[in-house]
């Protein structure tokens, strides 16, 4: 479904992936692990289209998306929950929502916001309420929620569990694999909680400076020692896991 | 150094002193402002002190820092008495000279005002909290705003034919309305898609070029002329967007700046069409459906009064262009409200919020721009179409960049976005320093004033609500609002 071969992005002289080769397949949970400044962002960005990629290509569906402008890339059935959830503070719950589904069919949107209000109940009863005053928690789900309104086929989801509380984050990443399940969306998840993400893949991936150094199924990569003594901190199996680098 | 105003009160002997603290330095900065002068002397200049005015500033800012001091204190119905006696040795003519008489009397009833207020809401509720006068003020208002604007309107519709309306008002309320058109027309541009442009003056100015040349030129009427000068502002509005795609804030506006000079000094220069400085005269008046206002029309047609049997009255064309930009503001306005609701107007709201998010769902950050600078011109311009009309004369002096000033005062006053609160702040700005012009240079000073009171009370504007542009379930009545 997604296929990323050989991709390089560059910030102006600094080079921030060097050379990633990534897929995801149709129905897929990949997780994408790494480091702080590994470039986890920049490739899902990349995949968005800005930054564009020096070179590499990135085929979406067979379509080639690489040199094409980040609007026409989110018409294609990509989307993005960026980095730091990026709501529309003075707008709505609602009218986020609203704006999410800018670029599907309007008739679907009644039914879309009802199943995002299943999904995540606490937003109906914030429907009103204007985005930048969600808590943190409640913002990621508007974050996705807006990201699922546009009826995407791949959900980028950039930290999700960034700064949530445990049973916050248990609940968003329940969501996410809903999402996978019924409605068979796939989905690409940076995270630094690597024991949840690891868990909820099928597949992941690890970037070290802009290189992917180690894939494979998620459960044999939580098995990895070097993932483990890396990322899990020693391995251990609580929710606080996975916050160290 | 002096605490800020917002710390709690203290005691009589810590007033006191900030007070004086404060006096010191207001002392210290009105020394060279106030303190010396010059005047000629045979050989070049000599320096003069005005000790008196500066003894008598050092005072003022001593007793009025004292009295807001203590008006949010125990002490607040002593400093509206303090307040009130600092108006009035500046009313009598005690001081030295009349300017600081003014700001005698200005202080004076600020403090008055605060501590009368906070005066009379400590008698009523012992204790309150941090609420102010405007505060409730505000909760009274926001009551009655509901109405506020459909009030507005009828009063609008009926204005001209009210018993006490005079030709004088009637001019006013034209001016008024311009301003409001081109608030609306602006707040386009910077309420709802948060592009900071200090050079709307320049669409005023191509709509109101276009017209005068091409009745100049072609002869054409005000009517063939109004969608043609629209079109051409909103093909300006095109041009300024190219350049300033990438830029926000602070560097957008000043090229909008820029912009807007540029237009005003090319119509200055370019002589052999705009005809310079000297401007262009013998502007058509707009015409009711064919009829022309006058009192002899030309062979063969029939004038406005003749047709509908009336005297003739110089009045009846000035009624006209009355509700002639009526209309055109509520064109404006109508196109506002519903374009919010329309996938064009939400995503220049998404686009106000946050360009990086407009991206990641899906909306083009460069058509969005460019169609929030061209629809916003096509208004401005209209408003010059009409603005030439009204003036049968137009020249580059109408189009300083004051104008534009002027006319985003207006949006940010009016709380960005707010369609009403174009409407209030328009009055306010226009409407009163024009009904007050007798009063001259002082009218200025009452301008100020109100716009550090607004500034102090209302930080975001009259009006800074935002109405949602859709809630859940249309049942209305279900939904919590
Ligand atoms: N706009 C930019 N300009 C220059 N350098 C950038 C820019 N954005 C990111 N970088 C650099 O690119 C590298 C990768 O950044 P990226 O945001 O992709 O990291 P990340 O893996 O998402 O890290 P984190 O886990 O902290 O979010 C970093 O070294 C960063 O400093
Ligand atoms: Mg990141």
């Amino acid at each position: 479904m997604l296929d990323l071969r050989g991709v390089e992005t560059f910030y102006g002289h600094i080079q921030a992936l060097r050379g990633v080769d990534l897929h995801v397949g149709e129905g897929e949970i990949v997780a994408l692990i790494g480091a702080n400044g590994a470039g986890k962002s920049t490739l899902l960005m990349t995949v968005c289209g800005k930054p564009a990629p020096r070179a590499g290509s990135i085929r979406f569906q067979g379509k080639e998306l690489a040199g094409r402008s980040t609007h026409e890339i989110m018409r294609t059935g990509i989307a993005h929950a960026p980095e730091g959830r990026r709501i529309f503070p003075r707008l709505t719950v609602l009218e986020n929502l609203q704006l999410g589904a800018l670029t599907a069919a309007p008739e679907h949107f009644a039914t879309d916001v009802e199943r995002v209000f299943t999904l995540f109940p606490v937003l109906r009863q914030r429907s009103g309420q204007r985005g930048g005053t969600l808590s943190g928690g409640e913002q990621q789900m508007l974050a996705i929620g807006r990201a699922l309104m546009s009826r995407p086929r791949l959900l980028l989801l950039d930290e999700p569990s960034l700064g949530l509380a445990p049973m916050i984050v248990q609940h968003i990443f329940r969501v996410i694999r809903d999402i996978n399940e019924t409605a068979g969306v796939s989905v690409l998840l940076v995270e630094q909680n690597a024991y949840h993400a690891l868990r909820l893949a099928r597949r992941g991936y690890v970037l070290v400076n802009g290189r992917i150094t180690l894939s494979g199924e998620g459960a044999a990569l939580l098995d990895n020692p070097e993932i483990r003594a890396a990322y899990l901190e020693g391995g251990a199996r609580s929710d606080k896991a996975g916050t160290g680098a | 150094m002096a605490r800020p105003l917002s710390a709690p009160a203290g005691t009589l002997r810590r007033e006191v002193s900030d007070a004086l603290v404060f006096a010191l330095i207001a002392t210290a900065l009105a020394l060279p402002f106030i303190g010396i002068y010059t005047v000629p002397a045979t050989a070049g200049l000599r320096l003069a002190t005005r000790l008196p005015d500066l003894v008598a500033i050092a005072g003022l800012a001593f007793v009025g820092r004292l009295g807001l001091g203590l008006a949010r204190g125990p002490w607040a119905a002593g400093a509206a008495v303090l307040g009130l006696a600092v108006a009035a040795i500046g009313w009598v003519g005690l001081l030295p000279s009349r300017e600081v008489a003014v700001f005698a009397i200005a202080a004076g009833l600020v403090v008055l005002i605060r501590g009368a207020m906070r005066a009379a809401r400590g008698s009523a509720e012992p204790g309150a909290g941090r609420r102010t006068g405007a505060d409730a003020l505000a909760d009274g208002a926001a009551r009655l705003l509901p109405y506020l604007g459909p009030v507005l309107f009828v009063v609008a519709l009926v204005l001209p034919f009210l018993p006490f309306v005079d030709r004088r008002l009637l001019d006013l309320a034209i001016l008024v309305l311009t301003y409001v058109m081109l608030g609306w027309g602006l707040n386009i541009v910077v309420g709802l898609a948060g592009l900071l442009d200090l050079g709307y003056v320049a669409f005023y100015a191509v709509g109101a070029y276009s017209f005068a040349l091409l009745a100049l030129h072609f002869d054409w009427g005000f009517w063939a002329c109004l969608p043609l000068a629209g079109l051409f502002a909103a093909l300006f509005g095109i041009l300024l967007g190219f350049p300033v795609l990438r830029l926000r804030g602070d560097y957008l506006a000043i090229v909008t700046l820029g912009f807007g000079e540029m237009i005003r000094i090319v119509l200055v220069n370019w002589t052999s069409l705009t005809n310079g400085p000297n401007g262009i005269s013998g502007i058509p008046r707009p015409s009711f459906f064919g009829l022309e206002f006058t009192r002899e029309p030309q062979p063969g047609t029939q004038s406005f009064h003749q047709f509908f049997g009336l005297e003739f009255s110089t009045l009846h064309r000035v009624i006209f262009l009355y509700y002639l930009i009526l209309v055109l503001a509520l064109v404006t306005n109508f196109f506002t409200l519903r374009i919010r609701r329309l996938p064009l107007g939400r995503a220049w709201e998404a686009l106000r919020e946050d360009e990086i998010a407009c991206r990641a769902i899906g909306i083009n950050p460069t058509n969005t721009k460019l169609a929030a600078f061209a629809i916003g011109a096509m208004f401005g311009g209209f408003a010059g179409t009409f603005f030439a009309a009204r003036q049968t004369f137009v020249s580059p002096e109408s189009f300083t960049f004051i104008e534009s000033a002027i006319i985003l005062a207006i949006v940010v006053l009016g709380g960005m976005g707010s369609q009403l609160g174009v409407v209030l702040a328009a009055l306010l700005l226009i409407g009163i320093p024009e009904w007050f012009r007798e009063l001259q240079d002082y009218r200025m000073i009452a301008f100020g004033a109100a716009m550090v009171a607004v500034m102090i009370w209302r930080p975001r504007g009259l009006l800074a609500v935002r109405e949602p542009t859709i809630r859940l379930g249309r049942r209305r009545r279900g939904a919590p609002s």
